[in-house]
């Protein structure tokens, strides 16, 4: 039953309800709980990272130079006790800011800013692309089971798990751009090319929003290789997990009582077996994606894709702390993030969730 | 002419250990307007001969005999032919109603897209009817059932749902299997008087198979008695529950208990039934039988008649001796 409202509005009662906007008022809370403690311990994780950031970041001449320490030590607070340190990033991320790169000597904030969307970029369209065709094949394989097209389509996304990334993506440039010439090559634009104006930082949403459909298109064309690189695998993961659980769905007794009502297989798969299927894959979806978004830095490098991948790279062999906690702080929240998204869209597809589980 | 007719009727499983004939040679009628029951042990073949009818039966199951359903060969139906009959002519109601029923679909949605799929009526019709099906069935509010989900109401609502699905199309026959067995005692009574009104509204053909003697006293007009796949006695419920004439159906009402509580103790069958691949030969009933002789573990047991409707499958036949024992 839901709950019946009282004239006052009582927030105690609120929370303690089962509705679904109470849920999903509670789970965001909880994330941001989620991400607080992240900072934490990306921050403890630095601190015990052996190695001096400021040998890594001195030239030899200037790291013998003791005034010349003291100075960088003091411009980045690195001179203060750790929980000083702690607190005053604390306070700085409050702000939105992130520190300054030691290697780029920029704010981590606006190189973020720059990375984040590159990766986003692909991601999604890979992401989308392994969702489309994992959830087809991954059905027709359940519901063949055992016969021709189940084997074909076993060995195939076998294979697309078993396949290191980095090299799918080397095979791939090496067909697609060398020997064929279909793709254009690496980067995001033709060099020299002008990026549409920023407003969300993915140039190909970002083009069609300027109307401008030839940046559009070379954006997309720019994209597509390493993002059907990066769908290999999530492919491969999403098929194998969609037969299974199409499969395990199938032998539920509501699927022989639709198959009792003389409806299409088609009906029966779509309506009966796909929805109660899709709560365990949207799951397997969402930690995907996730690690689509924080994994990929060998395909960027192939690509030369200026994304999230190169950037925590270069931040980490340069050991530049802030960078290497923006880049934490970034995965942490997208992670945090799919994980809500996944347990609303669970209240979505089941009713039964939405009725009060708490 | 009957309804259904089916005739030596053999259904072939898979079984990890090969072929295994889980329905053997079983033959029946079922008349317009009648409640057969079908009564037997678990594994005795009950439920496949009901999924071999809607043409469900699991994983690379055969079947072989004849099924004439209301003039038509069932046996050897393609797919798409089952289709059309599954739901529409044949609704079939599962033994529980805690997971037959689509947890996450409505109650209209569950109601309505067999009738809307093999009537093509519309949305708007389809509803009138769920409301009159949910009405037929005694679901109180009926309006605000139809948005409702499953797991809102309890087990005896949700049969009474599922018995309104299998209702949807006005098919000519229902197969209820084990309608009552995952209910609580009270909530039995309501559906099997359900059951019983709904016959005498519609004249529907119902086969309820169950494994319980008690409840198809009140409900059957005939009996099957079914073991190890096949048929060891049928006729009318009356005659078969007072003067039982098969040795199995005798120890199956032996083993009843008495509501009248006459303090007696109940006797149970010696042994247990067989599994599936491992049906004796001969009688399968050969080895739990207090009167069975050499030839009963070669020969398949001989039919023997009794009055209009009677007939058990045994060779020795006891009752014809035990008469003047027997009450």
């Amino acid at each position: 039953m839901e709950p019946v409202l009282t004239d006052r509005f009582s927030p105690m009662k609120f929370f303690r309800g089962t509705g679904f906007i109470p849920f999903i008022v509670k789970r965001i809370l909880t994330s941001f709980l989620l991400i607080f403690g992240v900072t934490f311990i990306a921050f403890s994780i630095t601190q015990l990272v052996p190695g001096d950031p400021v040998a890594a970041n001195l030239g030899q001449s200037a790291y013998s130079d003791p005034e010349i320490v003291a100075a960088f030590e003091k411009e980045f607070g690195l001179d203060q006790p750790v929980p000083v340190q702690y607190l005053r990033y604390i306070q700085n991320l409050s702000k939105g800011n992130f520190g300054i790169s030691l290697s780029s000597k920029r704010p981590v904030l606006d190189d973020l800013k720059e990375y984040f969307p590159a990766t986003m970029e692909i991601a999604l369209v890979a992401v989308v692309l392994a969702l489309f065709i994992g959830l087809i094949f991954g059905t027709i394989s359940a519901v063949t089971r055992d016969r021709l097209p189940d084997q074909i389509i076993r060995v195939f996304s076998l294979t697309g798990v078993s396949m290191p990334t980095f090299w799918t993506a080397l095979v791939a440039f090496y067909i697609f751009f060398f020997l064929l010439g279909w793709a254009p090559g690496t980067g995001r634009l033709q060099p020299g090319a002008e990026a549409p104006e920023n407003v969300t930082g993915l140039f190909t949403i970002d083009a069609l929003i300027a109307g401008d459909f030839a940046t559009f298109r070379e954006a997309f064309a720019y994209l597509l290789l390493p993002a059907i690189v990066l769908a290999i695998y999530a492919v491969g993961v999403l098929t194998r997990f969609t037969r299974a659980s199409v499969l395990e769905i199938l032998g539920n007794d509501y699927v022989r009582t639709a198959r009792s009502k003389g409806l299409s297989e088609f009906t029966v798969i779509r309506r009966h077996v796909l929805r109660p299927a899709l709560l365990a894959i949207i799951t397997v979806a969402g930690v995907a994606f996730a690690s689509l978004m924080a994994g990929s830095v060998l395909v960027e490098n192939v690509f030369s894709w200026p994304g999230l991948g190169q950037y925590a790279y270069r931040a980490a062999v340069g050991l530049d702390l802030p960078g290497i906690m923006g880049v934490s702080m970034v995965v942490a929240t997208v992670y945090i993030t799919m994980n809500l998204i996944v347990d609303i869209l669970y209240r979505v597809i089941d009713p039964q969730l939405r009725k009060g589980d708490q | 002419m009957s309804l259904l007719k089916v005739k030596d009727l053999t259904v072939t499983l898979m079984t990890g250990s090969g072929p295994a004939d889980a329905v053997r040679r079983l033959s029946f009628e079922l008349n317009h307007g009648e409640i057969l029951g079908i009564a037997g042990e678990s594994g005795s073949g009950k439920t496949m001969t009901a999924l071999s009818i809607l043409g469900l039966l699991p994983y690379k199951g055969k079947t072989s005999g004849s099924i004439l359903f209301d003039g038509q060969e069932i046996v050897g139906f393609k797919a798409e032919q089952f289709r059309k009959i599954r739901g529409k002519d044949v609704a079939m109601i599962f033994q529980d109603p805690m997971t037959s029923l689509h947890p996450m679909l409505t109650v209209e949605t569950q109601l309505t897209e067999h009738l809307r799929h093999h009537r093509k009526v519309s949305k708007d019709a389809a509803r009138a009817k769920a409301l009159e099906l949910l009405d037929t069935v005694k679901i109180p509010d009926p309006a605000s059932a139809l948005t409702a989900h499953p797991s809102q109401f309890s087990g005896g609502m949700r049969q009474r749902i599922a018995i309104a699905m299998a209702l949807a199309c006005d098919p000519k026959l229902l197969i209820a299997d084990e309608p009552t067995t995952a209910l609580d005692v009270t909530v039995q009574a309501g559906i099997l008087q359900l059951l019983k009104d709904l016959r005498k509204r519609d004249n529907l053909s119902v086969i309820v198979i169950t494994h319980d003697l008690g409840v198809l006293s009140s409900l059957a007009d005939r009996l099957l008695i079914m073991y190890a796949g096949a048929e060891v006695e049928s006729g009318i419920t009356s005659q078969i529950l007072t003067s039982p004439k098969h040795p199995y159906t005798q120890g199956l009402i032996e083993a009843l208990p008495d509501s009248g509580g006459s303090g007696k103790n109940l006797i149970a069958i010696e042994g247990m039934p067989p599994e599936l691949g491992k049906f004796p030969s001969g009688c399968a009933f050969h080895t739990r039988c207090r009167f069975a002789q050499e030839r009963c573990k070669q020969d398949w047991p001989t039919q023997v008649h009794f009055g209009s409707q009677g007939r058990i499958y045994c060779t020795v036949n006891p009752s014809a001796h035990e008469k003047t024992g027997q009450s």
